[in-house]
């Protein structure tokens, strides 16, 4: 009787464990998903009907089993990349990942010949 | 040397700059998701609205159309683009297909009683998973179905070109 009790109780807490897990990437992912209603907003903080419908599609993708991954790729086959806060490299993009590497490669160079001017 | 690179890129700077918000200012920012054509309809399974029986992809035929609307009572671009449902319902060879967004069974109830029931079937969707399933992100909005493809997509009330251009399609 005591191990059965103890068995119930083990289950019990993993499965809670997941349940809090869940809900933690459940959270981590709407809030990495642009609501397109109101936009500007996350799917997190937004209460339009889209973004709470697609909380409730989250957490069943969750409860499927489905990777953070894997939903980002699902919804962005829906709806694009812009769905995503965190835009890849792509086309349209690139400016926006090379740009910071170049400048900070534009400034490291500026300073570098200042010292190498100083020195000299 | 330094004379000449330092008017040289502050001249580059302010031509850059004046291209971003030539190019942009007069661009919209609000985003619409790009209409994927000839994408596989989603798969799913929906409650057939005020019966137990249910309709899911799988029931969809082969070389017919069919037109998917979403659309719920209490969204008002839903009431101005029905007329426009209505008269594309006397095409025999398409299959309408309405899905009720968020709505109450009475209020759904009274606009179709109101307006008129353009819809051979219609879906409930009472927690908008359909609706997401679909791609779609409001009401209203239209799908034109043809072997299991989404062939055309509306984002929007229809209106009288939107129902030419459906027209044209079905000839094809």
């Amino acid at each position: 009787m005591k191990k059965i009790l103890i068995f119930l109780l083990l289950i019990n807490i993993s499965t809670a464990h997941g349940e809090i897990q869940n809900d933690k990437l459940k959270i981590e992912i709407t809030k990495n998903l642009r609501c397109l209603i109101c936009q500007g907003q996350s799917v997190y903080d937004s209460d339009s009907e889209f973004a709470n419908s697609l909380k409730l599609v989250v957490e069943d993708k969750l409860n499927e089993g489905m990777e953070e991954e894997e939903i980002y790729i699902f919804l962005k086959e829906k709806y694009g990349n812009w769905i995503l806060y965190d835009p890849e490299l792509s086309k349209n993009t690139y400016i926006l990942w090379i740009l910071p590497l170049l400048l900070f490669l534009f400034g490291g160079a500026i300073i570098i010949r200042k010292l190498n001017l100083k020195k000299n | 040397m330094k004379n000449k690179i330092v008017p040289f890129l502050v001249f580059f700077f302010f031509i850059f700059i004046f291209f971003v918000f030539y190019k942009s200012l007069n661009q919209t920012n609000i985003y619409t998701p790009n209409v994927n054509l000839n994408k596989n309809i989603p798969e799913f399974e929906a409650k057939i609205f005020k019966s137990n029986e249910s309709f899911s992809s799988k029931d969809f035929k082969l070389n017919e159309y069919y037109l998917i609307n979403i659309w719920a009572s209490w969204c008002a671009p839903c009431r101005l683009e029905h007329k426009y449902l209505l008269e594309l319902n006397d095409i025999n060879s398409l299959k309408m297909i309405g899905i009720n967004y968020k709505d109450l069974k009475l209020n759904a109830e009274n606009f179709l009683n109101d307006l008129g029931n353009p819809y051979d079937l219609i879906l409930s969707d009472d927690n908008g998973k359909l609706s997401i399933n679909w791609g779609a992100y409001g009401v209203p909005e239209t799908f034109i179905v043809f072997n299991n493809k989404i062939v055309k997509k509306y984002t929007g009330p229809l209106n009288e070109i939107n129902v030419q251009e459906i027209r044209k399609i079905l000839s094809q």
